[in-house]
């Protein structure tokens, strides 16, 4: 039985400028020493837009609006995974400060989420200005994204939390995981419309939580409509499990990190 | 003494598993797994230790290495759970225990000093308030827009000594860190030691005797897990030394 009290160390008040501390250098580190900047926020999805509608746009040609096809759902994707694998870095990363200073660790993990969502709202600009010149309608159903993006905040935490821990233990799992978001890439339809996939294989969309956020995207942004409730009923049960077992397993093994680093 | 109690260690120990932490592969561990070799390997770094530290003490701790000095710093500082016992801090802790571990390198000297001073939970309001001070103490005011990395080991320890002290801690803790600034910065630190920090409590870990006799008013002497003396400092100090020179 051990116990260690030291006043505030709970507070999250105390910590609140940390955090927005953390999501200052996040952003700030990504783009120091580029001439561009944060325009590379706006460069980088436009760029992959052009370069992916160019290549498959006439293979897929029953795609409408490819451009905003493609960059509504990509995005979402790139959010997803930008969160979740910074975040699970993040716990190992920052060692060198909770090593010496007790910080809460998820703080780490939560700033590596919100930078990531800083960058997803200024990519949103590039997708306003593709749907503004391919002449896709601005409906009042874009405001309805709020809950799919904030179901993959929750959903990108909840993974950032569980893989970071494991990291800790065994840092295979960064290498892991990259091949894994290769495989939700492909696993996705982003650059291919969702009616290619074979009957049998309809599994990798049907049990993938990410797959109905990326509809509902579309949903909001392409076509003008709104989302089927079951479309975010789903992923936001697999996000608030996901967040729970990340919760359990970061109180369960954060003692031992330092053991670990 | 009236004085009221700051950090309080009861029957604190710690153990270590030895072979849990050389495995950091999963190949390794399943390998390690299947041949059933994970073994546990106990190593107890401290072993009921209890002590009390009150208001404005500031005490040095002395040892050999691997007496435990750095590990009962760390359960101190609430980085380290202990295996056994219990810590109760009341007061604000500013933890040097590593050098400049709090900077982000790639960030300026201003840009660490916000994100240091937010890691010690000061917000940037508070920190601007004493931005100017932290500076001129460190000495630093050509440099502060380089990059951190840049940085030679004296110049970022005083930025860091520079900012732990500014916020006016309750309890400072400084492990080896004083020692890689030159002379006339150390006389400094002392100086700011006697006045500023008058009721702050430090705890001080050194391989030199001589600054703990210098900058302490207690010492605490840790051997292989456990306190074998405490009291003052030179008192302490002296038998400390008497006993490293018949090893």
């Amino acid at each position: 039985m051990s116990e260690i009290q030291i006043k505030g160390l709970n507070d999250f008040n105390k910590y609140k400028s940390l955090l927005s501390e953390l999501v200052r250098k996040d952003i700030k580190i990504k783009y120091r020493n580029s001439v561009l900047g944060v325009l590379w926020s706006f460069l980088d999805p436009l760029f992959r837009m052009i370069v992916l509608t160019v290549v498959f746009s006439a293979l897929f040609n029953r795609v409408e609006n490819y451009p905003v096809y493609y960059l509504s759902g990509h995005m979402l994707y790139a959010l997803f995974v930008g969160a979740s694998t910074q975040a699970m870095v993040s716990l190992v990363n920052s060692a060198g400060i909770w090593k010496s200073i007790y910080v809460p660790k998820y703080l780490y993990a939560l700033s590596a989420v919100l930078s990531n969502f800083v960058t997803y709202l200024l990519s949103l600009l590039v997708l306003f200005a593709i749907m503004l010149v391919t002449g896709v309608e601005f409906t009042v159903y874009i405001i309805f994204m709020s809950l799919p993006i904030l179901i993959t905040l929750v959903m990108a935490m909840g993974a950032g939390l569980i893989l970071g821990t494991m990291n800790v233990f065994f840092r295979d799992v960064e290498h892991l995981y990259r091949v894994f978001t290769l495989m939700l890439m492909y696993a996705l339809p982003l650059f291919y419309p969702a009616e290619i996939i074979p009957e049998q294989y309809k599994f990798i969309q049907v049990y993938n939580p990410m797959f109905y956020l990326v509809n509902c995207s579309r949903d909001c942004f392409l076509y003008g409509k709104l989302y089927g409730l079951h479309e975010v009923i789903i992923p936001a049960v697999a996000a608030i499990i996901l967040l729970a077992i990340g919760i359990f397993l970061l109180r369960r093994y954060q003692d031992r990190f330092i053991l670990y680093v | 003494m009236t004085k009221k109690t700051v950090i309080e260690v009861n029957n604190v120990g710690m153990e270590f598993n030895l072979n849990e932490e050389r495995t950091d592969s999963l190949k390794e561990f399943i390998i390690k797994f299947i041949k059933r070799e994970i073994r546990f390997q106990s190593f107890w770094a401290l072993n009921n230790v209890s002590l009390k530290i009150y208001q404005g003490e500031k005490v040095g701790f002395v040892g050999l290495n691997g007496a435990g000095k750095s590990t009962l710093l760390k359960i101190i500082s609430g980085v380290l759970r202990p295996t056994t016992g219990t810590v109760k801090v009341t007061g604000e802790l500013a933890p040097l225990l590593a050098l400049g571990a709090g900077f982000n390198q790639n960030y300026t000297g201003r840009e660490n000093i916000y994100l240091n001073g937010a890691t010690l939970g000061h917000s940037r309001a508070e920190m601007t308030k004493k931005f100017d001070e932290i500076v001129e103490f460190a000495e630093l005011e050509e440099f502060i827009d380089v990059p951190v990395k840049n940085y030679s080991s004296g110049m970022k320890s005083r930025l860091a000594f520079s900012i732990a002290t500014s916020i006016n801690p309750d309890i400072l803790i400084l492990d080896e860190v004083l020692s890689v600034g030159d002379m006339a910065f150390q006389a400094k630190c002392r100086d700011r030691m006697h006045n500023m920090m008058a009721d702050a409590s430090m705890l001080f870990v050194s391989h030199s005797v001589g600054q703990v006799r210098k900058l302490c008013d207690k010492a605490i002497w840790l051997h292989k897990g456990s306190i074998i003396a405490s009291g003052e400092v030179n008192e302490i100090c002296d038998q400390y030394e008497a006993y490293v020179k018949n090893l």
